[in-house]
């Protein structure tokens, strides 16, 4: 370590010791944008707990006459699956385990995303024909903004892990991408915590 | 051309969204202002269009300025940007201070204009005056108070910026095509909704505050990071300068504030454009959530206002006292307690929405516990001075104007804290005189503080001083007659946004009021004057020696204007205050040991993409021209995967024998300056290095 | 890469291996089981509330363990700080949000 010249107050010495982590702080602001995030979804939430009176059901579908488990549960085993298998990439990128085993754990974590988002679609599509659209209610219109909000995280979160599946298939797994993966796992778990709030206030609230 | 053919191209756009026919097809006096603001738009852009090229300026302004990830140069930007706000903005409000003076049997304005008046003026003073105003010091000063050579996150920087310059563009835009909303700054429904605005007015107020939301958002989580890890080696957090700690306060605001104001834009947003029924009349909307998520916004955004303010005057009142701030640790602890407790008190701009007594209760209590680290502040700030050997520069006139003015319009807030007396006064003039108590003496002149202090750093020469006391005189007492005669008008009853009135008694206040209306107008002629003058005479008053001002902390051991890279040499730091500590013992100009070569961030075209497209992409949604607003995502889109996928391909190195090489020129040009002493600091004879007779510290 | 090296890795990875089988034995429990309940409609409507309510939160804090990575170890130290002020923040917001309406509903409906 360099003797730092003790000149009071400050010193101009070039200490190559200090050196900033380009990756760690990218991480930190991220981890910022999520909590900026969950504030959104948090209000979302709380909007939604505030519409489950008769005044804003406006005399349209409640949640008893909507929402079914089946759905809800084949929704939740996708998304808990997908967490558990983006763990397995993150591990595999830790350990060295080769690039092939990287992708092939973010592509499992993908299929299972568009599952979810398959099975959320035709909920809606089923939603609207029953004619229960936002726009019915101020109670559907917070349903319709809080879960799509949700689900347009997921979809940005799937084309997030095209892209990246792009980028190391062309470049392989430098430090940028490896960083950028990090994130995006951040991201992705983030999805499956918001979607137990989700499952737990609306589904299973509903229909207690 | 086929109705069909004229939506899909055009959108609602049609021949009657053309403001700047309306004076010519109705010429009345309210009409014609109309056009006339149309017009200047108009002729302004094309005037300015017109200079650039005939000075030959878009080489340098292009290189220089627009690609630039320099976080200095984009601070500059900001401030360019809230001072030509700052013009509109003032105008708006000493024009609806001359229809009210004249308002007793009508005035001049139609009551449509005027509800768009003070819906620009707010939405413009605080979003696009005083929230670039801050976002453009904090840019230009934090990273050189903590010996960093630039922001965490360059090319967000730029980013943030082209987002908020889109938001201004919307503004001025809504000046030439079609209106803008008459639903107030806080763009309140059912009367922001469909069913009563159904034009291009609110959703020109949501586009532009989505904008500069998110630039705000990502501002916030840029200046975080780059405190908590850009930090020069030494510099612990209880060694940084005051000012920063503000702004550290700000930035964790802008991250936790701004996503309620997304949320209650967004669904209204939804509503409008989706027949959502989050907040109608009908069908199950609650538009009492409207209050409550726009305030959960609203007051942290107001703490976000005035704490960069308070930073400015902690630096100002310490310099120009010549002595070391009083209290630090006190005063860390009441900026971060101010901080999170401005996120309990939002429902005190409802009090009387229809909640009951002890909800009220809670709320008020919180809002007068806030009153208490304010307080602190301020006694710490008169303890700094006491014994000090006080410069009335002119930022130390706004430093004490501030802290007499700010308290007295803190006392009325307190006031206001108390729910009974709320229902009394919500709404009247009261308010709006306790607010602008806060923003103008708080805000404005922290900003105009923060501007005059710095700005030799920035440009390397100081601003005229006679102009500057001009100004300053002017806005004090401009603001004074303009505001204290609402208090009264207030407890008389006169209700807030009210073109015209009745009861003659209100007069005789209106015209005092408007009287501080054209004070302040020529506060801002002053302010104009202030920098031809000052550019006409730069080399009188240059900023050689990089500390004007016999300053305390880091930002001035740098030339003026400051190199890209900051600093030769990263700093190590041992004190708070380190340069004073520095000066006093003689080694104010140290010379590195070694150099080494320096990288910095490249040029990058997201800014300046950002503001073009973001600004089409606003236009498009408000006019229901779809391909344009898509076109423009996909712009935006394709633009930062872009970035994202091929990274920074311009870095610049510099090599360490150039560092050396500038850094010791300017030791060399330094060496011809004569050190100044206190009583020559306004003569031209200060070319920014100070005599060592200062660093007589008076007693502490 | 020495032999001892290797095994240490090897110990490292299924260590790491066993935290995320862990969290998602843990949340998959803790999933099923007010799914099961809320199917079968045994408890009354408020206590199956508190049941989801207790069952929603604890999983909550199996994410942040398991998948988030956040403890209380020193190198987790930061995340943690933010997750409390971010967790404070929501709170304060949401309860306030939540009393203030249904207060106004109850007085205005």
């Amino acid at each position: 370590m360099t003797v730092i010249a003790s000149t009071p107050g400050m010193s101009l010495v070039a200490d190559h010791a200090h050196e900033h982590d380009p990756a760690a702080s990218a991480l930190s602001g991220f981890w910022l944008f999520m909590m900026s995030d969950l504030i959104i979804f948090g209000l979302m939430f709380a909007t939604y707990l505030t519409m489950l009176k008769p005044m804003s059901f406006a005399g349209g579908p409640t949640p008893k006459d909507l929402f079914d488990l089946p759905g809800a549960a084949m929704e939740t085993a996708a998304l808990l699956t997908s967490t558990f298998t983006f763990g397995m990439a993150s591990l595999a990128i830790k350990y060295d385990l080769g690039v092939r085993r990287v992708m092939f754990w973010m592509v499992v974590t993908l299929a299972l995303g568009l599952v979810f988002l398959g099975f959320e679609v035709h909920e809606f599509m089923h939603m609207f024909a029953a004619g229960a659209v936002p726009q019915r209610s101020g109670f559907l219109s917070a349903f319709f903004g809080l879960v799509p909000l949700h689900g347009l995280h997921v979809t940005a979160g799937s084309i997030w892990l095209v892209l990246m599946l792009i980028q190391i298939g062309r470049t392989g797994l430098t430090e940028t991408s490896k960083s950028r993966i990090a994130r995006l796992a951040l991201f992705w778990h983030f999805l499956d915590l918001i979607w137990v709030g989700i499952f737990s206030v609306v589904y299973l609230g509903g229909l207690a | 051309m086929s109705q069909a053919m004229w939506s899909a191209v055009f959108g609602r756009l049609n021949l009657g969204s053309l403001d700047f026919l309306k004076g010519i097809l109705y010429p009345s006096m309210n009409d014609m202002i109309l056009s006339g603001a149309a017009w200047l738009v108009i002729v302004g852009a094309v005037v300015t269009l017109a200079l650039l090229t005939r000075y030959r300026l878009w080489g340098p302004l292009w290189s220089k300025w627009l690609v630039s990830v320099d976080h200095k140069r984009i601070g500059v930007m900001y401030i360019a940007v809230a001072l030509v706000m700052l013009l509109r903005g003032t105008i708006e409000g000493v024009l609806m201070k001359v229809q009210q003076a004249d308002g007793l049997h009508g005035g001049f304005l139609s009551a449509n204009h005027f509800g768009q008046l003070f819906s620009t003026h707010g939405t413009i003073m605080i979003f696009f005056m005083a929230m670039p105003f801050l976002t453009g010091l904090i840019n230009i000063v934090v990273p050189l108070q903590i010996g960093a050579r630039d922001v965490r996150f360059p090319m967000l920087n730029s980013f943030s910026l082209g987002l908020t310059v889109a938001g201004a563009m919307l503004v001025m835009i809504s000046l030439v095509f079609g209106e803008f909303s008459t639903g107030g700054w806080t763009g309140y429904p059912p009367y922001t909704e469909a069913s009563f605005q159904p034009g291009a007015g609110p959703d020109y107020w949501i586009w532009s505050l989505a904008l500069t939301g998110l630039g705000s958002t990502l501002t916030g989580i840029n200046f975080v990071v780059t405190i908590l890890k850009e930090r020069a080696p030494g510099m612990t957090l209880m060694r940084m300068p005051l000012f920063t700690w503000n702004a550290f306060c700000t930035s964790v605001l802008m991250v936790f504030a701004m996503p309620p104001l997304t949320v209650a834009t967004m669904m209204l947003a939804a509503d409008r454009y989706l027949g959502f029924h989050f907040f109608t009349n009908a069908l199950g909307g609650n538009m009492m959530n409207y209050a409550n998520l726009f305030w959960l916004f609203g007051h942290p955004e107001v703490y976000i206002l005035i704490l960069p303010a308070f930073g400015v005057f902690a630096e100002v009142i310490s310099t120009f006292s010549g002595k070391r701030l009083y209290g630090y640790h006190t005063l860390v602890i009441a900026t971060m307690a101010i901080g999170f407790l401005s996120f309990g008190v939002w429902l005190h701009h409802f009090f009387t929405m229809g909640q009951e007594a002890n909800v009220n209760a809670v709320f008020g209590i919180a809002t007068m516990l806030i009153g208490i680290p304010t307080g602190i502040k301020i006694y710490d700030w008169m303890a700094t001075m006491y014994l000090g050997r006080i410069r009335f520069s002119v930022p130390m006139v706004y430093s004490l104007a501030f802290m007499v003015l700010f308290v007295i319009g803190g006392l009325t807030g307190i006031i206001l804290a108390n729910p009974p007396v709320d229902f009394e006064v919500h709404n009247t003039l009261f308010l709006v005189a306790h607010f602008h108590n806060m923003l103008i003496p708080g805000t404005l002149f922290g900003m105009l503080a923060g501007y005059t202090y710095w700005f030799p750093k920035v440009f390397g020469f100081r601003l005229n001083d006679r102009w500057g006391y001009a100004a300053a005189f002017c806005w004090i007492v401009g603001f004074i007659l303009a505001f204290m005669p609402l208090y009264p008008l207030g407890l008389m009853g006169m209700t807030r946004r009210t073109v015209s009135y009745t009861n003659p008694a209100y007069q005789p206040w209106l015209v005092v009021a408007g009287l501080g209306g054209l004070i302040v107008t020529l506060a801002l002629a002053s302010m104009v004057m202030q920098i031809l003058v000052s550019v006409r005479d730069r080399e009188k008053t240059r900023d050689i020696g990089g500390d004007p001002w016999n300053a305390r902390t880091l930002e001035w051991a740098t030339p003026s204007p400051v190199p890209a890279y900051n600093f030769p040499v990263i700093p190590h730091i041992h004190a708070l205050d380190p340069f004073a500590v520095a000066k006093e013992a003689g080694f104010g100009y140290q010379e590195p040991v070694s150099y080494s070569d320096i990288h910095l961030p490249g040029d990058t075209w997201v800014g300046i993409i950002t503001a073009v497209f973001g600004t089409a992409l606003g236009f498009g949604l408000v006019w229901y021209m779809w391909w344009l607003a898509i076109l423009s995502l996909a712009v935006l889109a394709v633009t930062l995967v872009a970035r994202g996928l091929l990274g920074d391909r311009h870095s610049v190195t510099i090599s360490a024998a150039e560092v050396r090489r500038q850094y010791q020129a300017w030791l060399e040009e330094v060496r011809t300056v004569t050190p100044v002493t206190r009583a020559l600091e306004w003569d031209p004879r200060n070319h920014g290095v100070a005599a060592n007779e200062y660093f007589q510290e008076a007693a502490e | 890469m020495s032999p001892l090296k290797q095994q240490s890795k090897a110990e490292a990875y299924r260590h790491d291996l066993r935290g995320y089988q862990m969290g998602f034995a843990l949340a998959a429990i803790l999933t099923i089981v007010p799914f099961t309940l809320v199917a079968a409609g045994t408890l009354s409507t408020m206590a199956a509330l508190w049941v989801i309510g207790v069952l929603g939160l604890l999983q909550i804090f199996v994410h942040v363990r398991f998948f988030l990575h956040v403890d209380l170890s020193q190198e987790k130290r930061e995340e943690l700080y933010l997750m409390i002020f971010s967790g404070s923040l929501l709170i304060v917001m949401i309860a306030g949000m939540l009393w203030i309406l249904f207060n106004l509903y109850a007085r205005m409906m």
